[in-house]
C-alpha cells in the first residue's frame, strides 16, 4: 500500500481556520508542531516547579513550603519532564520529521496521530489539578510520592496520588498510539528504494523507541493499576499483610522505568549524527553499527531494571547479574561514541548552535554515560544510591542528554520548519549560558551526594549549605536563560532572514529537498531514493 | 575556542578532584571512612572515578584535537571516510568495544565482585544482632543479644534493651520559625535523643524492617544503606573500627518527615559499652518498676506533655489543632473526649487507647514504639490538656493490662 499513496491536494489547503484547524487536524505537520508547543510549555511548568524547589534547597531551613508541598513539587516535576516534556519533544519531531525523511506524504494513521496529541493536555491538567483542589481545601494537592510512586506511601496518600495514576494512564495510551504509528508508518510508506537499512538515523531511533514504548508501556500501566486497586478495593499485590511484597512494585515500575530512559534518549541518539554529519560536512561514521547499537542497546535496557533499587535487598546473584548486564550497556554505547567523533573527525566543522549544543551534549551525556558506569557497581551503589549523586547522574542524562539534545534540534531544524532562520547571536548565547549554569547546577550536587546527602529532602543539615547554594544559584541563570530559547523561537516563527531549501551547507536527506517551510502536503511526487 | 577549551579543562579538573589520590581532601568525597565496608567502598569508588575521568579525558583530548584542526574556519576539507573492508581494519574499529569490555568485567569487574560479596556477609563472624525499624518518623533500636562468638569475645550482652530514637533538634527551628543554629555537638537536624550504641569491632548483623512504608537506614561513614520494608526482614552489617559518634538520615522517601529521622550511633571501646549497657538495662527496670506503680494526673500530664511534643506534634500540631485534612485535630476530637473503657472494664474498639495502641491508616500503632508508662501520659495529656478538658485518668497498669 505504501508506494501508491500520492497526495491530491492543491498547493492551497483546504482545511478549517483558526481552533477547529487544530483540534481536527490530522496533518502531521499540525500535530508535530502541538505536540512541540504542549512540550515547550510543560517544559516551563515543570522548570518553575524544580526553581521552586532550589530557592527552598538555597539556604538551611524552612523558608517559603512545608514539607509536604515539597514533595508534591518533585514528584509532578519529574512527571512532568519526562512524560509531558521529553517525550512529547520526542513525538513532536517524529511527527514533523519522519515522513519528511522518508519521503512519505504524512504519517500513516492521522486520525490516531489527532487523538494521540489530545490526550496530553487532559492527562497534564491531571497531574495539576490536585494543586489547585488544595487550595480550595479539596484533598492535600497533589502525589507526594516522588515520579515513582513506591508503596506503601503511595497507599498512603492521599486524591493526589489517583489524579496522577490516571494521568499516567492517559499518557501510557497516548505514547503506545503514536508509538504504533510511527512502526506503521515506518514498515509501509517508506519511498521507493528506501531499504529499511536506509533509512536515517532519527528514523531507526525512533523505531526502537517505539517497539520499547509499546513493550513497556502496559507494564507501568498494570503496576499503577494495581496500586488503584491496592488503594480502593482492597487487594493486596504490595502489602505484606496480605501476601504482597512492596519491592515487587519497584521489580513492575523498573522493568518500564529503565527502558524509559532510552525511550527518552534514542531519538536524540538518532538526530545527534544526522546534525554531526551536517556541520562535519561529510556522511556519517558507521551507520550499521549504529544501528546494530541501537538493537543492542533496546535489548540490554529491559533486562537491568534492579540496578535502580540495588540496596532494597536482592539476593547476591541476582546483584551480580544486574550489575554485570548494566556495565555491559556502555559496549553498544562505546560504539556510538566512537561513531560521532569519527564523524567529526577530518571532517570540515563549523559550528552553529546546532553544532554547539551537539559537542556539547556528547560531552555532558559522556559524563552521564560515565558515572551511570560507576553506579551499576552494587557496593558503591549503596553510597550513591538516593544520594543527590544520582540527582546529577540522571540529569546528566536526562537533561543534557535529553533536553539540549531536544534543544540541538530544534535549531537544527527550526528554519525547515518556519522557514526563516533564527537569531544565531541568541542561539549561542543560550547555549553558553545553558551549558555553563548547567554544570555549575549539578556539578555540586555531585559533592553533595558523596558527603552524603540523600535526596528528596526539603531540608539540609548544614554542612551541605555552600554546595546548594551554588546549585540553586546557577539553577536559576539555567532556568531564566531558557527565556532567550523561547523567545528565539517565537521571533523565529513571527519572521526572520528566509532559510534556503537546503537551509545547512553540508546538509543531506529528502527532507532538505523541500521548500522551508514544506508545503502543508508534501511530496506531491514520490521522491525515489536510490 | 579558548572558552571552549577553558570550560573542558575545568571539567577535567573537576573530574579529578574526585579522588583522593590527586586532592586528598575528604569534602569532595566519601565522608571517612569506619567500616571494612566503607573502606571498600571508598577504594571501589575512587579506582573507578580514576578509570573514567581517564576514559574521558582520553575521549575529549581526541575530540577537541579534532575540533580545533577539522574546522572550516581553519581551512580543512572533510576527508570521506571509507567503511573497514580488511581485517586489520575491523580490528581496530573494535578497539573501543575491546577496551570497555576489559574494563567493565575484569578491572572494575573482579573488584565489584569481592565488594558484593563482602557487604551481602552478613551472619559469619557476626558477633552479635540489632533489629532496626523505621517508622514515621524515627528509628527503633532493638538488642537481639550476642552469637556464640560474641559471648566468647567477652562482648557484653545487651538482649533486651529497646529504644526509639527521635530527632532533636527543636521544633521551631525544624518548622522554619527561627532560623538553625550552628552546633557543632548538635548539628541541625542531625541529632537525635537516644542514640543508637554499638561496640567498637565487633561484627553487628542488622536485621532491618519498617512498621509503616519504606525506609533506608544510612550512615555514610559506614557503608552499608538497606531499605527497610515492612512485612519483611531485609539485613546488612557493619563493624566500627574507630570510636566516635557518626551520623545519617534516612535516604528513601518516607513522607513529610522524611527529612527528619536521622540515624546516630556511637561507637563505644569495650569497657564504656559495658557501663552503658549496664545503665540501659538498670533504666528499663525502673520503668518497668513505673508502670506498676500508680501515678498522680499532674505526674501523668507533665510526663506525658514530653512525649506528645517529641511524638505526636509533628503531625497533630503542638497546640493539637493537627493539619487537617490528613492529620486531625486532637483538641476537641471525638476520640479524645469519648470514653476509652466500657462497662467490663475492657478498652472500647476505636476508642483513644484502641487508636493510640493499635493506629489506623496514617496513624503509626504505638504500641511498639512507646512503654505503658508513655502511653499512659500520653493518653491523659491529650484527654485533660490541648484544650481538652475530659477529667479521666488512664494508669500505665490499665494500658500493661490492654496489651494482653
Amino acid at each position: 500500500m505504501s508506494t501508491t499513496t500520492v497526495a491530491h491536494h492543491d498547493e492551497h489547503a483546504d482545511h478549517p481556520t483558526g481552533i477547529m484547524r487544530w483540534l481536527t487536524t490530522t496533518n502531521h505537520k499540525d500535530i508535530g508542531t502541538m505536540y512541540l508547543t504542549f512540550s515547550l510549555i510543560m517544559f516551563l511548568v515543570g522548570g518553575s516547579m524544580i526553581l521552586g524547589i532550589r530557592a527552598e534547597l538555597f539556604q538551611p531551613g524552612l523558608q517559603l513550603m512545608k514539607p509536604d508541598f515539597f514533595n508534591q513539587l518533585i514528584g509532578v516535576h519529574a512527571l512532568i519532564m519526562i512524560f509531558a516534556a521529553l517525550m512529547p519533544a520526542a513525538t513532536g519531531f517524529a511527527n514533523w520529521m519522519i515522513p519528511l525523511q522518508i519521503g512519505a506524504p504524512d504519517m500513516a494513521l492521522p486520525r490516531l496521530n489527532n487523538w494521540g496529541f489530545w490526550l496530553l493536555p487532559p492527562s497534564a491538567i491531571l497531574l495539576t489539578l490536585p494543586f489547585t483542589l488544595a487550595l480550595f481545601g479539596i484533598g492535600d494537592g497533589a502525589l507526594a510520592t516522588g515520579w515513582t510512586f513506591y508503596p506503601p506511601l503511595s497507599i498512603q496518600g492521599g486524591i493526589g496520588v489517583d489524579f496522577a495514576i490516571f494521568a499516567v494512564h492517559l499518557l501510557g495510551i497516548s505514547s503506545v498510539l503514536g508509538s504504533i504509528n510511527i512502526i506503521v508508518t515506518l514498515f509501509n510508506m517508506r519511498a521507493p528504494g528506501m531499504t529499511l537499512m536506509k533509512m536515517p538515523m532519527f528514523a531507526w531511533g525512533w523505531l526502537i523507541t517505539a517497539f520499547l514504548l509499546i513493550a513497556t508501556i502496559p507494564v507501568l500501566a498494570g503496576a499503577v493499576t494495581m496500586l488503584l486497586t491496592d488503594r480502593h478495593f482492597g487487594t493486596h499485590f504490595f502489602s505484606a499483610a496480605g501476601g504482597g511484597d512492596p519491592i515487587l512494585f519497584q521489580h513492575l515500575f523498573w522493568f518500564f522505568g529503565h527502558p524509559e530512559v532510552y525511550i527518552l534518549l534514542l531519538p536524540v541518539w538518532g538526530f545527534i549524527p544526522q546534525i554531526l554529519q551536517t556541520f562535519s560536512r561529510k556522511p556519517m561514521y558507521g551507520y550499521k553499527a549504529q544501528v546494530y547499537s541501537f538493537w543492542g542497546i533496546g535489548a540490554l535496557s529491559v533486562v537491568v531494571w534492579a540496578h535502580h533499587f540495588f540496596t532494597a535487598g536482592l539476593p547476591v546473584p541476582a546483584l551480580l547479574y544486574f550489575m554485570y548486564s548494566t556495565m555491559a550497556i556502555s559496549l553498544p554505547l562505546a560504539v556510538l561514541f566512537f561513531c560521532w567523533i569519527k564523524t567529526m573527525w577530518r571532517g570540515s566543522m563549523s559550528f552553529e548552535t546546532p553544532m554547539l549544543f551537539t559537542v556539547g551534549w556528547i560531552i555532558l551525556f559522556g559524563i552521564g554515560g560515565l558515572t551511570g558506569l560507576v553506579l551499576a557497581d552494587v557496593a558503591a551503589d549503596a553510597q550513591y544510591h538516593n544520594s543527590y549523586f544520582v540527582v546529577a547522574h540522571f540529569h546528566y542524562t536526562l537533561f543534557a542528554g535529553g533536553i539540549m539534545g531536544i534543544m540541538a534540534g530544534v535549531y537544527y531544524w527550526l528554519p525547515k520548519m518556519t522557514g526563516h532562520m533564527y537569531n544565531e547571536k541568541l542561539g549561542k548565547l543560550h547555549f553558553w549560558l545553558t551549558a555553563i549554569s548547567f554544570n555549575l547546577t549539578f556539578i555540586p550536587q555531585f559533592f553533595l551526594g558523596l558527603a552524603g546527602m540523600p535526596r528528596r529532602i526539603p531540608d539540609y543539615a548544614l554542612q551541605f549549605a555552600e554546595f546548594n547554594m551554588i546549585s540553586s544559584i546557577a539553577a536559576f541563570v539555567l532556568g531564566l536563560s531558557q527565556l532567550i530559547f523561547v523567545y528565539n523561537i517565537i521571533s523565529t516563527i513571527k519572521g526572520g532572514k528566509k532559510a534556503t531549501d537546503q537551509v545547512w551547507e553540508g546538509a543531506q536527506g529528502l527532507e532538505w529537498t523541500l521548500p522551508s517551510p514544506p508545503p502543508y502536503h508534501s511530496f506531491t511526487e514520490q521522491p525515489v531514493v536510490k | 575556542m579558548l572558552k571552549q577549551a577553558i570550560k573542558k579543562l575545568s571539567f577535567c579538573l573537576l573530574f579529578l578532584l574526585t579522588s583522593p589520590q590527586v586532592f586528598a581532601d575528604y569534602s569532595w568525597n566519601f565522608p571517612e571512612p569506619v567500616t571494612p565496608m566503607a573502606l571498600d567502598t571508598l577504594h571501589v569508588h575512587n579506582k573507578f572515578m580514576v578509570i573514567v575521568a581517564v576514559i574521558f579525558i582520553v575521549v575529549l583530548a581526541i575530540m577537541i584535537y579534532s575540533l580545533i584542526k577539522h574546522r572550516k574556519s581553519a581551512g580543512h576539507k572533510a576527508v570521506a571516510d571509507k567503511a573497514p573492508s580488511t581485517a586489520t581494519e575491523i580490528f581496530w574499529t573494535l578497539i573501543p568495544f575491546a577496551i570497555l569490555l576489559l574494563i567493565d568485567f575484569v578491572i572494575m569487574g573482579i573488584p565489584a565482585y569481592h565488594s558484593v560479596v563482602m557487604m551481602e556477609d552478613t551472619r559469619n563472624e557476626s558477633d552479635m544482632v540489632i533489629k532496626v525499624t523505621g517508622s514515621q518518623w524515627r528509628w527503633q533500636y532493638e538488642y537481639m543479644g550476642n552469637t556464640d562468638k560474641g559471648s566468647q569475645a567477652g562482648l557484653e550482652d545487651a538482649k533486651g534493651i529497646k529504644f526509639v530514637s527521635n530527632l532533636s533538634t527543636p521544633q521551631d527551628q525544624v518548622e522554619g520559625k527561627v532560623a538553625p543554629v550552628n552546633d557543632p555537638e548538635k548539628p541541625y537536624l542531625l541529632d537525635v535523643d537516644n542514640r543508637l550504641v554499638l561496640p567498637v569491632g565487633a561484627k553487628v548483623r542488622i536485621l532491618m524492617t519498617s512498621s509503616d512504608v519504606l525506609h533506608n537506614w544510612w550512615v555514610p561513614q559506614f557503608g552499608s544503606s538497606r531499605v527497610a520494608v515492612p512485612g519483611f526482614i531485609r539485613e546488612t552489617w557493619v563493624q566500627v573500627d574507630r570510636p566516635g559518634t557518626y551520623r545519617g538520615q534516612c535516604k528513601e522517601l518516607c513522607g513529610k518527615g522524611h527529612g527528619y529521622m536521622p540515624v546516630v550511633v556511637d561507637a563505644l571501646p569495650k569497657e564504656e559499652y559495658k557501663t552503658w549497657v549496664a545503665a540501659k538495662q538498670a533504666e528499663i527496670a525502673k520503668a518497668a518498676a513505673g508502670s506498676e506503680k500508680e501515678w498522680s494526673k499532674e505526674d501523668l500530664i507533665a510526663e506525658g506533655k514530653a512525649v506528645y511534643e517529641k511524638n505526636c506534634a509533628v503531625c497533630h500540631q503542638v497546640t493539637g489543632a493537627g493539619l487537617p485534612p490528613a492529620f486531625p485535630a486532637l483538641t476537641g476530637s471525638k476520640i479524645a473526649t469519648s470514653p476509652i473503657f466500657g462497662a467490663d472494664g475492657k478498652y472500647l474498639p476505636d476508642s483513644h487507647l484502641d487508636r493510640v495502641l493499635n493506629g489506623i491508616r496514617m496513624m503509626p500503632a504505638w504500641k511498639g514504639n512507646l512503654n505503658d508508662t508513655e502511653i499512659a501520659a500520653v493518653i491523659t495529656y491529650e484527654r485533660n490538656g490541648l484544650g481538652n478538658n475530659v477529667g479521666d485518668v488512664i494508669q500505665p497498669s490499665q494500658v500493661k493490662a490492654a496489651r494482653q
